[in-house]
């Protein structure tokens, strides 16, 4: 619980807004275009530019890349009063995020409540300074909806695991260092409790990728095969066969990361209106007209919401399985977005081109539609509405 | 502002519950309604609500309220909207206490004021005129302090002490103080789908006894406090799809048809679960536009207009659902959740509907 005082956090957003006006390049205060302009860490840091790569090392200083976590694993140790105000006062400077990272928004949520000491200083530190990028092996051929169906085994051979099987959908596994991974530990066990949580060296031995290329153009997931692959047993997170616990908590933490619908540069309206003109006052297509406005006041509704469940945390009312809440509707209201920009743009929103810049809001709208897919898709989260918040029988 | 209640909100949201579940729940609604009532509301209820501060709550103590604020007064309202209660506090407090506090003389607040706030006199606004909401045109006029005119669709016409009247003057529009026992008065009583009382009402040559603002001042006026009532009106909306919606939930664990609970056919938990998200989406836009009222904030036409559309829209679909997952016994006048479907109905176009806050909400943003 903070028991900062309203003075107190006063003073902190004063000085906060002066270090961000001074530590933070002008280019990243500007809105992020595409995947490139994320920084995402790793062994072998790409930095787009020297601005890039300053903000990101201003921010680390401060540990401001993780501003919640504690301070002994490289995070800022911001109190929930603090952590607002700071990105109160980033979205008011339009500033960038310094680091994106599964490693930030997945792994480390899971390592903080599950991991040992020592794993908690070597990872968490890693992730808060950028230094391994992370992937997530969740997902099988045979294993989508019904995770706890996975196949991938790991078998104890006393001082290491072997781990063998494939994983598929693993967004960046051709760019990540590590994958944490879920696989099978007791083939006899109901499918629920024998599973366990790895964390697994994408260097080692036996493990190798094939990308897999998205509607969208671009290819950022991959096929993981495992053929072998020996893992140390202190890379187990938790208890062996309990990993299914871990599983679901790290997936509530996606589900909040995905859910959320990204600001962008033009708002609905103005990005209508732009595009297709006026007429006597209102926008040419009065169809249009309705659906955006009504896009809108969803949007508003939704990060109302948003706010209020982070109110009603404060005032020490439980998350509960609100996650998939929010999940379900950000990635449908975002698929809709980008269903009239696609609307609205009209002929010119057809120009696929040669590459990413050209043919942006086409690729954008085909991305989206994973957005209902990936990290649990809308109907897995309305059956979880339904079993978890309103108490409805088992299908 | 913090998106939850303060403690003495909480305090009073708890205590409306017990009051209007103990004195006014839905049975004696449709004893209102086949006894024919008079009055068409429950006249001790009503004075209990007075007696415990509920019709002065967001007035000054000047004029005999308590000013604790709307968002507390919109608690009260999500309440008495489980309970489909049915009570002049839209028209005479809101409506027409929110009009006089804010644009009225010290001599209206004295007089009118003090006698809404505790629930002595009914006052209410007469200003539609067609058959959809025109908040800004009245072909009513006045010559030589006489006013003429038919208004509909008033709200408590019947019971009303005085009337708030439109009017149209060279300068735009005017607001006038009408005594209901005036000669040329003629009200008619018409009971609408939700069993609660609207009136036509004929104005001929009637002599006004005021006005509230200038004439030309009506436009803003009724703009102001018509968003009020969208708000407060939203917020009994709320009431009534969470209590409708869990009225469903508690029928989907308890109807059994193939020998399990009908809760348990996905095709109704989908739909449950969409319903679920978008009435918390419904909470967050009440909350946020009563806090509005409170702040005297400068985007209160925006959020009224925002809130009354989305929760008209799911009023509409969680009345609907309501209805669709009862099945057969959800169509008949025994069973209670069509009485939802009915108050959503006319709630719906209360204060302008859906379209005409989709509409105007795209004008105030300019598109
Ligand atoms: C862009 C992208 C990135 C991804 N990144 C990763 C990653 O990094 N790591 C990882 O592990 N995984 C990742 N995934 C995989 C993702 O989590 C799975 O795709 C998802 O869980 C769905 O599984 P599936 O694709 O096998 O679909 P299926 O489970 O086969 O589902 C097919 C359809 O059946 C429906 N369905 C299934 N079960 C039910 C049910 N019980 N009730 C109602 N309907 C049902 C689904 O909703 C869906 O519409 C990614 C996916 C995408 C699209």
């Amino acid at each position: 619980m903070s028991t900062a005082t309203q003075p107190n956090i006063d003073a902190f957003r004063t000085e906060t807004r002066a270090w961000l006006e001074e530590h933070c390049p002008e280019s990243m205060r500007t809105p992020v275009k595409g995947f490139d302009d994320y920084f995402w860490g790793g062994r072998q840091p790409k930095f787009k530019d020297e601005d890039q790569k300053l903000w990101f090392e201003n921010m680390k200083s401060k540990g401001w890349t993780v501003p919640r976590w504690p301070k002994e694993y490289g995070g800022g140790g911001l109190s929930k009063a603090e952590y607002k105000v700071l990105k109160e006062e980033m979205e008011s400077l339009g500033c960038r995020t310094p680091l994106f990272s599964f490693g930030i928004h997945m792994l480390g949520p899971a390592l903080l409540n599950f991991g040992t000491e020592e794993q908690k200083k070597e990872h968490l530190t890693q992730i808060a300074n950028g230094e391994i990028w992370w992937c997530q092996g969740y997902s099988e051929p045979g294993a989508g909806s019904d995770l706890a169906g996975l196949q991938t085994s790991a078998e104890d051979k006393g001082d290491h695991y072997l781990v063998n099987g494939q994983k598929v959908w693993t967004s960046y596994a051709d760019y990540a260092d590590k994958i944490f991974c879920l696989v099978r530990t007791d083939k006899n066990a109901p499918k629920h409790t024998g599973i366990s949580f790895l964390l697994i060296d994408m260097k080692a031995e036996g493990v190798t990728t094939r990308p897999i290329k998205l509607l969208s153009g671009s290819s950022p997931f991959c096929e993981t095969f495992f053929d072998n692959v020996k893992v140390p047993k202190e890379n187990l997170v938790g208890t062996e066969n309990e990993g299914w616990t871990i599983a679901k908590y790290l997936l509530t933490h996606e589900r909040s990361m995905i859910g959320n619908v990204a600001k962008m540069d033009k708002t609905l309206d103005k990005y209508a209106v732009d595009a297709i003109g006026k007429v006597n006052g209102k926008l040419a297509d009065p169809v249009n007209r309705v659906e955006t406005a009504k896009w809108l006041i969803d949007e508003a509704a939704f990060n109302l919401t948003l706010e209020r469940a982070l109110d009603e945390a404060k005032a020490g009312s439980p998350p509960g399985a609100k996650s998939s809440f929010f999940k379900y509707y950000g990635t449908e209201l975002n698929k809709r977005r980008y269903e009239l920009m696609m609307s609205t743009g009209g002929f010119d929103n057809l120009i696929w081109g040669e590459n990413a810049e050209e043919g942006k809001t086409p690729r954008e709208f085909c991305r989206t539609k994973a957005n209902s897919i990936e990290g649990g898709t809308s109907e897995v989260q309305l059956n979880i509405i339904a079993k978890h918040i309103l108490g409805l029988p088992k299908s | 502002m913090a998106l939850v209640l303060t403690e003495e909100q909480q305090m009073l949201k708890t205590s409306a519950k017990e009051f209007f579940n103990g004195n006014a729940p839905i049975a004696s609604l449709r004893d209102l309604r086949d006894k024919k009532s008079e009055a068409g509301y429950d006249q001790l209820v009503w004075s209990e609500m007075a007696n415990m501060g509920w019709t002065g709550l967001v007035f000054p103590e000047a004029y005999g309220g308590l000013d604790f604020g709307y968002a507390g007064l919109g608690q009260i309202l999500i309440e008495s909207g489980k309970t489909l209660t049915p009570s002049p506090l839209m028209s005479s407090v809101i409506v027409s206490g929110t009009m006089i506090n804010a644009y009225g003389s010290e001599e209206q607040k004295k007089t009118l004021l003090a006698a809404i706030a505790a629930g002595e006199k009914i006052v209410t606004l007469a200003y539609e005129e067609s058959n959809a909401h025109r908040p800004h045109t009245a072909e009513a006029s006045v010559s030589n302090n006489q006013l003429s005119g038919t208004k509909k669709i008033v709200l408590d016409g019947h019971v009303a002490d005085t009337f708030l009247v439109t009017a149209r003057t060279e300068k735009g529009l005017g607001i006038y103080v009408i005594d209901a026992a005036a000669s040329g008065v003629s009200v008619e009583r018409h009971t609408m789908m939700d069993s609660r009382n609207a009136a036509t009402v004929t104005f001929s040559d009637v002599p006004v006894l005021a006005m509230i603002g200038l004439p030309g001042d009506g436009e803003k006026i009724m703009d102001h406090v018509l968003d009020v009532a969208r708000i407060c009106l939203s917020a009994e909306m709320l009431g009534s799809m969470e209590e409708a919606f869990e009225r469903t939930m508690n029928y989907l664990k308890e109807r059994k048809q193939f020998g399990v609970s009908i809760g348990s056919f996905q095709g109704l938990q989908h739909r449950a679960a969409h319903m679920f998200c978008e009435i918390e989406m419904c909470k967050s836009l009440v909350l946020k536009s009563l806090q509005a009222i409170d702040a005297e904030s400068d985007e209160l036409a925006t959020l009224a207009s925002m809130t009354k559309a989305k929760v008209g829209e799911i009023a509409k679909l969680v009345s609907n659902e309501g209805i669709q997952m009862f099945g057969g016994i959800g169509m008949t006048d025994d069973e209670e959740i069509g009485f939802f479907l009915k108050r959503a109905r006319v709630a719906q176009l209360t204060y302008g509907d859906y379209n005409y806050h989709i509409d105007r909400y795209a004008a105030l943003k300019s598109f």
